[in-house]
């Protein structure tokens, strides 16, 4: 409403936005609101809106699938009938109960967020750049792998910087090149489950590789079972010409079970030790390393540590997947380019009290000011687009600053403007009103500087512009040159 | 309501990993916060933060109970049942927003829930209302006070 009325104020707003509202309207409508997940920087398929997050690569996981289906399905199907005829009926029942607990547990790991940790936002890796720097003494200049060391529990351990997710790594979280995500607790990248297995599905995975040991061991050993008996009634070579499926079972059982096993055996070793498979392969913990070498998570207990791994609190996901991708505050003017507080004081009335919602919708609309053109500097003028939540880079009304505008925001601007209706979010209808004017396309600007104004966090900058503003004065010879000037930015 | 405020900048508070991969916040106290707030309070809510994550990631007998029901159940039982660490996790928003309310916002500052940024703490700091300055002119004023 303030927006509204101090627009109201100032002739320029009614030449430069009422015209050009009833245009914005449909832009506002048609964009979609995104979802996070649709976005989403690493290399992951998506399914279900969002649900179920897998790798890139699933062909081995439907492999393994298949496998699953076809040697339960034979099982069910040929040998059971015969068994529970002869034995018991139990045993089809185990068999069922233990095949839904497989395919349960594989399905769980594969669709899960392992752990995913979610890239620096612009701000925190700009933050992150500025504290290497400070401790390295350099600007400009990158240093060879920026590491951070920390003592646990004794142990010196290093964390390094991910470049391409631009944070410190937790301890124990890798970055999987398959995926391009850094992993909480990362233990491998599994093709057969077609995810990676970290802190937030190694106690499926495991369940997953235990029962299905215990499901290829009883189909095994039941079809020999079922084998035998037949033979003792038909003759061996009759028994296997009666179901041949059962020759395939066991010989998909037989190698199963040798990997399936032998990889149960391997990992209830490292969830005993509190170990993960990276850690192992690597030997960071091993002796061999030196005599001090220890693992500093592992709590010294066989029971506890297994405790820990499997019923220990399941943390929730921090990429929120499903979540709307809301208008985040694009990046802050940088201060150190000089026209931070130009123009942009006197509309400081920070009513921080009730400032919580509003502070919310500071991750807002885009912000993009052009200053008057009648100051003679078109070009520079326009180059003055300055974009953001902070709006304090206000260089309107100032007849000079242009070239010390970022060219950055010139080029977010640009962008904004090719973005129409992109990625607001709003609750207050005028902010809806003040977020359609942003996206004024170069063609609707009806005469300079249509003067967009600030999202939230700076109601009145715009206001800043009215002295200098008489739109009336303006002439076709500017709109146009002013609109060359848009478009010209926009490339 | 319209209200202005201006991102300055945003500190991050860093994960203090001490102890291990459980999280906590260093309650070293970040620079630039130095006029902003009292190192107390700051630090006060950081311990109490830590103290909440300390209770959602306790290993111990609630968490076994879940775990192993969660098994049996092959883990079907998370579709209807919330976690513990969800229950705190509700707990901390609460208390994050009370925070900011109380404390934070009538200093220019904003605590966002670590969770929206991985486990990680960003304070947004606001244009101090005291420190703008004048305007450049009087009639821009004019106009920016119309609220």
């Amino acid at each position: 409403m303030h927006l509204g009325e101090s627009m109201r104020d100032c002739e320029y707003s009614q030449i430069s936005t009422r015209s050009s509202t009833p245009m914005e309207t449909p832009y506002k409508k048609r964009t979609p609101k995104k979802k996070k997940w649709e976005s989403f920087p690493g290399r992951n398929k998506f399914y279900c809106d969002g649900r179920i997050m897998m790798a890139k690569q699933t062909g081995v996981f439907y492999l393994t699938l298949i496998l699953i289906l076809v040697t339960c399905g034979l099982f069910f199907t040929f040998d059971c009938p015969f068994l529970a005829q002869q034995l018991t009926p139990i045993i089809p029942v185990l068999g069922g109960a233990l095949f839904l607990f497989v395919l349960g547990t594989l399905l769980r790991t594969s669709f899960s967020d392992p752990g995913v940790l979610p890239r620096a936002t612009p701000d925190e890796a700009a933050d992150l750049e500025r504290q290497i720097d400070v401790a390295n003494g350099t600007t400009g200049y990158r240093p060879p792998p920026r590491t951070k060391e920390v003592v646990i529990n004794g142990q010196t351990v290093k964390l390094k910087y991910c470049f391409t997710c631009k944070i410190f790594r937790p301890p124990r979280a890798s970055h999987c090149s398959l995926c391009d995500n850094c992993v909480e607790r990362f233990d491998h990248h599994c093709p057969w489950v077609g995810n990676c297995v970290g802190r937030r599905n190694y106690r499926f995975f495991y369940m997953f590789i235990l029962s299905l040991s215990f499901l290829t061991i009883f189909i095994f050993a039941f079809v020999i079972t079922h084998i035998i008996l037949s033979s003792y009634e038909k003759g061996f070579l009759s028994a296997l010409k009666e179901s041949p499926a059962s020759v395939l079972e066991v010989v998909v059982c037989f190698f199963s079970v040798w990997s399936i096993v032998g990889l149960s055996g391997f990992h209830t070793y490292l969830i005993s030790s509190n170990q993960t498979t990276n850690e192992d392969i690597k030997g960071s913990w091993s002796s061999k390393r030196g005599k001090d070498n220890y693992n500093p998570y592992s709590s010294g207990n066989i029971f506890t540590n297994c405790c820990v791994a499997l019923c220990g609190p399941l943390p929730p996901s921090l990429i929120d997947r499903r979540g709307f991708i809301e208008a985040d505050a694009p990046q802050m003017a940088p201060p150190t380019n000089g026209i931070t507080m130009y123009g942009a004081t006197q509309s400081q009335q920070s009513h921080m009290a009730a400032a919580t919602p509003l502070l919310q919708q500071q991750r807002s609309e885009p912000v993009i000011i052009t200053s008057s053109p009648e100051n003679g500097t078109s070009l520079p003028a326009l180059a003055s687009l300055t974009l953001g939540g902070p709006c304090t880079s206000l260089p309107i009304g100032q007849p000079t600053p242009p070239t010390s505008t970022p060219s950055l925001s010139c080029h977010e601007a640009a962008d904004m403007l090719m973005m129409h209706g992109h990625t607001l979010n709003h609750t207050h209808p005028l902010q809806e009103q003040a977020a359609l004017h942003h996206y004024l396309t170069p063609e609707e600007v009806p005469s300079p500087p249509g003067m967009l104004h600030c999202g939230s966090p700076l109601g009145h900058s715009h206001t800043v512009q009215a002295s200098f503003y008489n739109p009336a004065s303006q002439d076709s010879l500017h709109e146009d040159s002013v609109r060359g000037l848009v478009k010209l930015s926009s490339v | 309501m319209q209200h202005t405020a201006s991102l300055v900048t945003k500190v991050f508070i860093q994960r203090d990993y001490s102890e291990g991969t459980v999280c906590r916040f260093q309650t070293k106290f970040p620079t630039e916060l130095d006029n902003r707030i009292e190192r107390a309070l700051l630090e006060q809510t950081v311990k109490t933060l830590n103290s909440y994550y300390v209770e959602a990631e306790k290993v111990g007998g609630q968490s076994y109970l879940e775990g192993c029901l969660a098994c049996a159940t092959a883990y079907i039982v998370f579709l209807c049942m919330e976690t513990r660490y969800e229950k705190v996790l509700k707990k901390i928003s609460g208390y994050i927003q009370e925070q900011n309310e109380k404390i934070y916002a009538p200093r220019g500052l904003l605590l966002t829930d670590p969770i929206e940024r991985g486990m990680r703490l960003e304070i947004s700091v606001f244009e101090d209302r005291g420190s703008s300055g004048s305007s450049p002119s009087s009639s821009m004023s004019s106009c920016g006070t119309a609220r």
